[in-house]
């Protein structure tokens, strides 16, 4: 007998999940096209006044500074990831983990520690005069930190893991027969990097180049500090100071299509070729020995970056930060900003999995085109610079916020004000929207883990879609969901940008404190900010790392 | 529920599905009665395996109906649930959870039950089944053999109409294999269940089912008895899926079949004088040394044990002539005479 069988014509289960999941993809393209609505709606003199004011200089020092940064991480990323691979040496170990840990130190972060280390009067400097034998600034000082130059090299110290990461990956799996195959064809081992090892690597060294970029376009701190006018400083200021909604959404909209030309880019520069560690475990990649002289030599070189990168604003960090806490201790305001930070964050961080979990899910259990369409616009908000993605989410709820004040005035006679935006959902929908693809890809990576075998014998064995998914995926796929909502956590955290736009008012978090003060030119409790930033970065960075000994 | 339902288990009527621009099944239609073990058979990418999926529900039919025990269950107006049907279902890949000991692996099932209930049924098919010892472990712990009878153990703990088993044997190893399924199938013919079950290995459909069904592109060739579809297949297809024959080309002349080894009788829907493709199995030419009424040179000898396998070069044939015997052939032997064991061919107009 077939008992209470529901029926519904062709239906199937899912289509509730398929419902959810097209909310998700709706919610975050809202902010878009709200956007380019906006910026199509501002008048056509407002454009040619842009660009003949802000918007030249505001392009140009984009694309200098993502040329720069491209280049540096590019170089940093492949060498360091060959010099972990291709070469044994002691600390190697060490090396392949502490590299990545430049990550921690959000861009804002490392330029604001750099602009007081490298201070004309700070001991660095006076280090360096009295080694040459100067006794003043006025007579000698090191190329000024606040210029692009200094913007590039500080945001390639910082994001060059991002090309360090997959370019590892390709090295370690990928290359290995065919290196030992060009050995064989008589290429020297010199030569094997340049003409194999490279040319291989080249898809990967394209995704963490793009992904660096992505970025350095969301940066807002470090370019402000350092004094580079890039477009994402320029919505910022368009809308913090002149208020002007449509210009700071023209300029958003600049910004965005520097994003899909970045895009284009990564194809481009991925040639024919696909980012894909081959399915057939192939030998790991034999490195080579080298003597104790060159071992140490290679083991300083990769030290370098790390240090830079890491080494130098931590300890610059901490010490800033004991200093202060010697002095007057932590305050009050302190402890109301790590509540703030935390909340705000934790918030994000269920909603962005609900989310995330919600598009993954519909995907799986009806794959095909339309759920794949609906995965792909959920996760184009991490695309999205997060200026761009506030000034979306501001245009969206400022309407919704007056349209609800002017019908609870007219029916009820009484304000509402700013509901959303005054309570900080304005910001939860800024990070959802933005780290969306965190949570989603890692969910989804951590189901695809999961035989589809699976869910058939639970259905066969009498569990709903709702109920296979509560026996047997969320079991079976926690660590994953874990580490997305970890990653998650972390990203709003260290989030700047959309946080100064979209927070309510009178709310600081860690972030929004260090801007204000760098801002400001004061060195006060900044550092103990900085310092808890860089902390909980360091999160993520155990994970990766635990992931990548457990790939071995 | 009629009565006579009840000998009917399982209908297909027209049954279609398409993945894009492949037709995964072209309008099947199959009545499996009760108690009766179907083994489908055919090439990967035949079809089987979509038709076992649309059976358990786990996959939608484009258009045609599927009945259990009489009531729709796929078709245009209705889509019960595979929660809903009753159906057992045994993986290739066993698909055990993971993060469940076997003992939670089979209660999975019986979620609907009482606790008193489930527990009880669970101990009633482990003992039956001979898995007592395993059932506080974890799948990753038990070999191929006991995965497979857990699942098994699993699939049939909710008492479920039908069992449906995907290439149940075909992860085991060579010796294993035929012990597991034995044991399986008498097992499952003691309980009296209704079994579907697909694999590709002919020999295993051959030995395992009640009735044989043969796929090929979506269609199904020919469904019968194992004896039927080795004996007398319908088409060069079948004959060849479950022999390997070897193909002589002649002409269709009279109700026999001309070869360059001689006329061969066998009665075809073919024009006189059009070209025929005779089949002989290998084991049904007897050789013997020395010349006879068609001779032909021993090129090469492979000693399988229980038979010989040989290799023959006949004037006139482009192929060798593969022939199995039992009967040896003293060393050195390179003329032999061949005989064809009236029975033992095949004939079907060449394509």
């Amino acid at each position: 007998m077939i008992s209470a069988a529901r029926s519904w014509p062709r239906g199937r289960a899912g289509a509730r999940w398929l419902l959810g999941a097209g909310t998700v993809a709706s919610l975050v393209m809202l902010p878009i096209f709200a956007l380019l609505l906006q910026a199509l709606q501002g008048s056509a003199g407002l454009w040619s006044h842009l660009a003949a004011t802000v918007l030249p200089v505001a392009l140009a020092d984009t694309i200098i500074l993502l040329c720069g940064v491209g280049l540096i991480t590019a170089v940093l990323g492949t060498s360091t990831a060959w010099l972990v691979t291709a070469y044994a040496f002691p600390g190697r170990r060490v090396l392949e983990w502490a590299l990545l840990l430049p990550l921690a130190v959000p861009t804002y972060i490392i330029a604001y520690a750099y602009l007081d280390i490298l201070h004309p009067i700070g001991s660095v400097q006076g280090a360096v005069r009295w080694l040459l034998g100067y006794s003043s600034p006025r007579e000698f000082r090191l190329p000024d930190v606040r210029s692009m130059t200094g913007c590039i090299l500080l945001l390639g110290f910082v994001l060059y893991p991002y090309v360090y990461i997959p370019t590892r990956a390709m090295f370690l799996t990928q290359s290995a027969n065919l290196i030992d195959a060009s050995r064989t064809l008589g290429i020297s081992r010199r030569a094997v990097f340049w003409h194999v090892a490279l040319p291989l690597a080249r898809p990967a060294v394209a995704v963490g180049v793009s992904l660096a970029l992505m970025e350095t376009l969301n940066d807002i701190g470090a370019s402000e500090f350092l004094g580079v006018r890039t477009l994402t400083v320029s919505i910022y200021t368009t809308w913090i100071t002149r208020t002007d909604l449509p210009g700071a959404s023209q300029i958003a909209l600049s910004l965005l299509m520097v994003v899909v030309a970045l895009v284009a880019f990564e194809k481009w520069a991925r040639g024919k070729q696909r980012y894909s560690t081959g399915a057939q475990r192939s030998r790991a990649f034999e490195s080579r020995r080298v003597s104790t002289a060159k071992g140490l030599l290679l083991f300083f070189g990769g030290l370098l970056p790390i240090f830079i990168g890491f080494g130098a604003p931590a300890i610059y960090l901490v010490n800033e930060a004991w200093k202060r806490i010697e002095f007057a201790g932590l305050s009050s305001r302190f402890l109301n900003e790590a509540f703030n930070t935390i909340v705000l964050a934790s918030a994000a961080t269920i909603i962005t999995v609900l989310f995330g979990l919600l598009v993954a899910y519909a995907s799986r259990l009806r794959p095909g085109a339309a759920t794949a369409w609906l995965q792909r616009l959920s996760t184009l908000g991490y695309a999205a610079p997060g200026t761009v993605v506030a000034i979306g989410v501001l245009i969206v709820l400022a309407t919704l916020d007056g349209f609800i004040d002017r019908t609870a005035a007219a029916w009820f006679g009484v304000s509402t004000g700013l509901l959303f935006i005054g309570s900080g959902a304005a910001l939860l929908y800024a990070y959802s929207v933005r780290f969306l693809a965190i949570s989603a890809g890692g969910i989804d990576a951590g189901l695809a883990r999961i035989p589809v075998s699976f869910d058939h014998a639970s259905r066969v064995l009498g569990q709903s879609a709702a109920g296979t998914f509560r026996h047997v995926h969320l079991p079976l796929s926690k660590a994953a969901i874990t580490a997305a909502g970890l990653l998650v956590f972390v990203d709003c955290v260290k989030e700047l940008p959309a946080t100064l736009l979209l927070r309510p008012l009178n709310v600081e978090t860690f972030a929004t404190h260090l801007y204000g003060e760098a801002a400001r030119g004061t060195y006060e409790e900044a550092s103990i900010a900085a310092l808890a930033i860089v902390v909980i970065g360091i999160l993520p960075v155990v994970l990766l790392s635990r992931m990548g000994q457990a790939r071995r | 529920m009629t009565p006579h339902a009840q000998n009917r288990t399982l209908e297909l009527h027209d049954v279609s599905r398409r993945f894009g621009a492949t037709i995964a099944l072209d309008s099947v239609s199959l009545t499996i009665a009760s108690g009766e073990i179907i083994c489908l058979v055919g090439q990967s990418g035949c079809g089987k395996s979509t038709l076992l999926r649309m059976i358990a529900g786990v996959d939608l039919v484009d258009s045609g109906r599927i009945l259990l025990n009489g009531q729709e269950v796929s078709g245009p107006s209705r889509f019960v649930e595979p929660e809903d049907r009753k159906i057992g279902f045994v993986f290739q890949d066993y698909a055990l959870f993971p993060h469940l000991t076997i003992e939670q692996n089979i209660l999975f099932g019986l979620k609907r039950h009482p606790k008193q209930e489930a527990k009880a049924r669970v101990a009633d098919i482990i003992a039956h089944i001979g898995i007592e010892h395993l059932i506080g472990r974890y799948p990753h712990m038990l070999s191929g053999g006991e995965q497979q009878r857990v699942a098994l153990a699993r699939a049939l703990a909710p008492q479920p109409d039908i069992l449906l088993m995907d290439e149940p044997f075909s992860n085991l190893d060579r010796g294993l294999r035929e012990k597991v399924r034995d044991e399986t199938l008498s097992l499952l013919r003691g309980l009296g269940t209704t079994v579907i079950m697909v694999t590709h290995d002919p020999e295993e459909a051959l030995s395992a089912g009640d009735r044989v069904v043969l796929m090929k592109a979506g269609r199904i060739v020919q469904a019968g008895s194992g004896y039927d579809l080795h004996d007398r297949p319908v088409s060069a297809y079948a004959a060849e899926f479950f022999c390997a024959f070897n193909r002589l080309s002649g002409i269709y002349r009279n109700g026999h079949v001309e070869t360059a080894i001689g006329r061969f009788a066998h009665e075809l829907d073919a024009v006189e004088g059009t070209p025929a493709t005779l089949y002989i199995r290998p084991q049904g030419i007897s050789v013997s040394p020395g010349p006879g009424s068609v001779s032909g040179q021993l090129k090469s000898r492979t000693f399988l044990g229980e038979v010989e396998q040989l290799a023959i070069d006949v004037d006139g044939l482009e192929t060798p002539l593969r022939v199995r015997t039992m009967h040896r052939l003293p060393p050195g032997t390179q003329t032999v005479g061949l005989h064809v064991l009236p029975g033992s061919w095949l004939a079907f107009p060449a394509i």
